[in-house]
């Protein structure tokens, strides 16, 4: 009978949710908790849960290096064929935590791994490539899916079996290459794939285009001289003091300032919050970062129609995608509603 | 964020230093500046000088809000 242990953390052991997240490590031999059941029911008599490993989410990630090696030495003494960690699915503390100790399992024991989470999960990115992810849902309602992904794929790694490509054993692909002879040669499969997709038939591509995540561009200003510009700016552009207290890296907010009236920047007014650069030249001229100077003596001159009174600033220093995104989503709706036509966004 | 002012339907010009990365982040009209410290500034040359750089700069960032793009385009 293949020996399996299972991790999960302490939502999915029923201990509690997120005022629970703190616990350490618990080992609870001969007992199958949450979605271990699901597992057990998919291995049938072919293999058994010795052990279920369970962590607190926070405390996992906060007591790493000793949340680690007080699993490892638990999962050494068991000794199973193969460890299952999850599914963590969009949770991401548990996506990590489920990424680490089943890497840690594979590199430091030998054991082979299996994981599973939602694609967006940080532990998918973080670990894929090191352990057999299995893509789930974002949320539990997809633990049944999981499991008959998970398990199959676990009792293939106890086995020793080998693994099939990520379509076949359904796990994200790993940049790893295995080279192989296709039945048809390529001319072949390419012509195939054009005759299903001309007649609209359903088709796989063999190289799938990396997802840029474009935003296509909008229609250019038709008459500048009579645009509202807005400056926006990463560079970490406040005023003198930083009355936002916009962090110098890693910024979690924006600021918003009134420029009624200003028609130049200086050392006296104007700084930058950036931790990112060399802040010398902007804390003595904060226009050679956003050009109010500039943008003011356009406005007087009526090349443009007018410069929009607020601009808005982040730091753009180590500052998550995540939340950038969200800043712009939300000042872009200011902007809309403030009629501004168009932006120039700086960066340093 | 450029992508974010992008999608909410208003033009925008980024104006950076690094312009591989406001391509790869997906900017679609970027104006190259002249340094990371000081995008739109020269500390080495005369306040007059330095403003008529800035200027030229921000002239450029006004034609490339003017024209019609389709794809990625680096102004220069």
């Amino acid at each position: 009978m293949i020996k399996v242990v299972h991790y999960i953390n302490q939502f999915f052991a029923q201990i509690g949710g997120e005022e629970m997240a703190h616990i350490p490590a618990e080992r609870h031999d001969g007992e199958v908790k949450g979605p271990g059941a699901a597992f057990k029911a998919a291995f049938k008599d072919e293999a058994e849960i010795i052990s279920t490993i369970v962590c607190g989410d926070s405390y996992f990630n906060e007591h790493l290096e000793e949340a680690k090696s007080t699993i490892l030495a638990w999962v050494k003494e068991l000794n199973p064929d193969v460890f299952i960690a999850g599914p963590a699915f969009n949770a991401g503390r548990y996506g990590v935590a489920c990424g680490t100790i089943a890497d840690a399992v594979q590199e430091e024991l030998g054991i082979p791994a299996v994981t599973g989470m939602y694609v967006e999960n940080p532990g998918a990115d973080m670990f894929k490539n090191k352990v057999y992810t299995v893509p789930t849902k974002n949320s539990a309602a997809g633990a049944r899916d999981a499991v008959s992904k998970m398990a199959p794929l676990a009792l293939k790694l106890a086995k020793k079996e080998a693994i099939g490509a990520s379509c076949q054993d359904n796990y994200m692909p790993n940049g790893t290459r295995v080279n192989f002879f296709e039945e048809k040669r390529g001319s072949r499969r390419a012509v195939d794939m054009l005759l299903k997709k001309l007649a609209d038939k359903p088709f796989v591509t063999e190289y799938p285009m990396p997802d840029f995540d474009r935003v296509a561009p909008n229609p250019a200003v038709k008459d500048i001289s009579k645009a509202t510009i807005a400056i926006v700016t990463s560079g970490g552009i406040v005023p003198k003091g930083n009355p936002d207290h916009i962090e110098s890296s890693n910024a979690s907010h924006y600021g918003e300032y009134d420029i009624t009236g200003v028609t130049d920047l200086t050392e006296a007014t104007y700084e930058t919050a950036h931790g990112g650069y060399d802040p010398v030249y902007a804390n003595e001229d904060s226009d050679r970062v956003i050009p109010v100077d500039v943008l003011r003596d356009m406005e007087k001159e009526g090349i443009i129609g007018k410069l929009h009174n607020k601009f808005y600033t982040t730091v753009g220093n180590g500052t998550a995608v995540a939340s950038s995104k969200a800043f712009a989503e939300e000042f872009s709706q200011k902007l809309l509603a403030d009629g501004v036509d168009a932006v120039i966004l700086t960066s340093t | 964020m450029v992508k974010g002012v992008e999608a909410a339907g208003i033009p925008v010009v980024h104006m950076c230093t690094v312009t591989p990365i406001s391509m790869t982040v997906g900017a679609n009209r970027i104006v190259p500046t002249i340094a990371i410290p000081h995008p739109l500034g020269n500390p080495a040359l005369e306040p007059e000088e330095e403003y008529k750089l800035r200027r030229g700069l921000v002239e450029k960032a006004l034609v490339a809000l003017q024209t019609e793009v389709e794809d990625q385009t680096i102004f220069e």
